[in-house]
């Protein structure tokens, strides 16, 4: 799935219909993403075809959204300069900077 | 640091916990509950579908639809629900630590019930960490809540209700389910969900598994091969599946930590989830004041913890005296029936059996207790 393609449900057989719903942008990597206000980070970063959003201390393997309810912590990213955030449990703000991040998460450590 | 007092605290605003605040506010009790999401409801929003059992367990009714009416219910109750607060400890029995947003304070409750729910269990195989593999419940609230597609072409693994469910939420969703499969030689859910699967197209592979997830930076196809009848794979039976999502839909285990480091003592029921607290027919643990129910105390569905929630409400009304005891214990018996009736049938058997295993460790080890 290419990573403009939008993955928001709008039409829906059984919930309603996705009107009106207030935007936001957040920055993943410097790079201004469209997000819907109320959604998790993560949710927007998939929304927008983003899946891998760390990566490992010691190997740098690829990790991204297992649990979705703030358990395994496998979606921590750097949000608004702090480390070891769980984007699945973190709410966008209008222009919010999320990065990719490598291993722990400190500075010289940023995914590039 | 501040400390508060209650009567009752309770631990999680999900089915289980809305429930026990519910009743016991309803008795006349000080409630807080505390919820570390900034959303009450629990796992309830992201059901859409219809849920089971009588009208007396709220049957025909979507489980979003369902978490509406208990919010409702509780702030009519009066009890105090505590959002974005972290429960991490339990001190001396019955002091609560909280981090609630910025702040950290400590709770001193005569009762505590803990409803903290469970989580999905995970499954290891090669490529099992690329982003694109996730829990099936984690896909459900990516297209229920969040209403975005995790991806487009969908492999589940696993055919209990969770699995099915979610398959055909997906695909309500517009993803394509590519297949369901299954390691047991049989489908695990309930036939009305798997026929649902069936009539849209989607084979179900029993004595089927992943072997393998593959692709660059996330998933691009996985590997399934069948299963012999000693579960080892049978040669030559792998096949490619092209795909960007593995769902595991491969149980869920409870979320008992809060209640080991308070000192309850835990049982291990592998059909329950795995270790859970050992309580009595009032949902109290070995730990005098300290209640549970819902997932916490094994696995089941929503259903049966909203009746747990309303047991554990009311048996602490009791307890602090705020209801006559025969009216209570009248009350009490209702819930208890109630949930034998969701514990019966070729599903809810096992169950039953497994949740009276609990309750006989429990005694056992007051009568060792008791002896010493």
């Amino acid at each position: 799935m290419g990573e403009k393609e939008q993955r928001r449900i709008i039409e829906h057989p059984i919930l309603p219909e996705l009107k009106d719903i207030k935007k936001v942008t957040i920055y993943y990597d410097d790079k201004p993403i469209e997000a819907m206000e109320g959604e998790a980070v993560a949710s927007a970063l998939m929304n927008a075809g983003i899946r891998s959003f760390r990566k490992t201390v010691k190997t740098h393997e690829p990790r991204g959204i297992f649990c979705a309810i703030g358990r395994c912590t496998d979606c921590m990213m750097i949000v608004d300069g702090k480390p070891n955030t769980r984007t699945c449990v973190t709410y966008v703000v209008d222009g919010m900077r999320v990065q990719n991040q490598n291993g722990f998460g400190i500075d010289s450590e940023v995914v590039k | 640091m501040k400390n508060f007092e209650t009567e009752v605290a309770i631990i999680g605003a999900g089915s289980a916990g809305l429930c026990a605040g519910i009743q016991a506010a309803n008795a006349g009790a000080k409630v807080m509950i505390f919820d570390e999401n900034h959303l009450p409801g629990g796992q309830l929003f992201k059901q859409i579908h219809k849920f089971f059992g009588s009208r007396e367990h709220r049957a025909g009714i979507r489980g979003y639809e369902i978490g509406k009416q208990l919010l409702d219910e509780v702030e009519k109750s009066g009890a105090d629900v505590h959002l974005n607060s972290v429960v991490y400890g339990i001190f001396d029995g019955n002091t609560l630590g909280v981090v609630e947003g910025d702040n950290h304070y400590s709770v001193k409750a005569k009762k505590i019930i803990i409803a903290s729910g469970g989580k999905e269990n995970y499954l290891p195989f090669k490529g099992s960490t690329l982003p694109g593999v996730m829990g099936a419940g984690a896909a459900q609230t990516m297209v229920n809540v969040n209403r975005v597609l995790p991806g487009k072409e969908v492999i589940m693994v696993g055919s209990g209700n969770v699995g099915l469910i979610v398959s055909y939420q997906l695909m309500q969703a517009g993803a394509n389910v590519k297949a369901i499969v299954e390691a047991a030689p049989s489908i695990g859910g309930y036939g009305v969900h798997a026929s649902k699967i069936c009539r849209a197209g989607v084979p179900i592979k029993v004595r089927h598994t992943v072997l393998e997830a593959y692709g660059e930076n996330e998933v691009e196809g996985a590997v399934v091969a069948e299963l012999d009848e000693n579960w080892n794979v049978v040669p030559g039976s792998e096949q490619n599946i092209a795909c960007d999502t593995i769902c595991l839909a491969v149980g869920l285990n409870p979320m008992s930590e809060l209640a080991y480091i308070a000192g309850c003592e835990m049982t291990y029921i592998p059909l329950l989830g795995g270790h859970v607290p050992m309580h009595d027919e009032n949902l109290e643990t070995t730990v005098p004041g300290i209640y549970v129910a819902g997932d916490v105390t094994g696995v089941e569905e929503a259903s049966t913890a909203m009746e747990e929630g309303n047991l554990a409400g009311i048996s602490v009304a009791r307890a602090l005296g705020l209801i006559n005891d025969e009216e209570g214990k009248e009350i009490a018996d209702n819930f208890r029936n109630r949930m034998l009736n969701l514990r019966s049938g070729a599903f809810g058997e096992g169950r039953r059996i497994a949740k009276a295993t609990q309750v006989e460790a429990f005694n056992e080890f007051q009568a060792k207790e008791g002896a010493k």
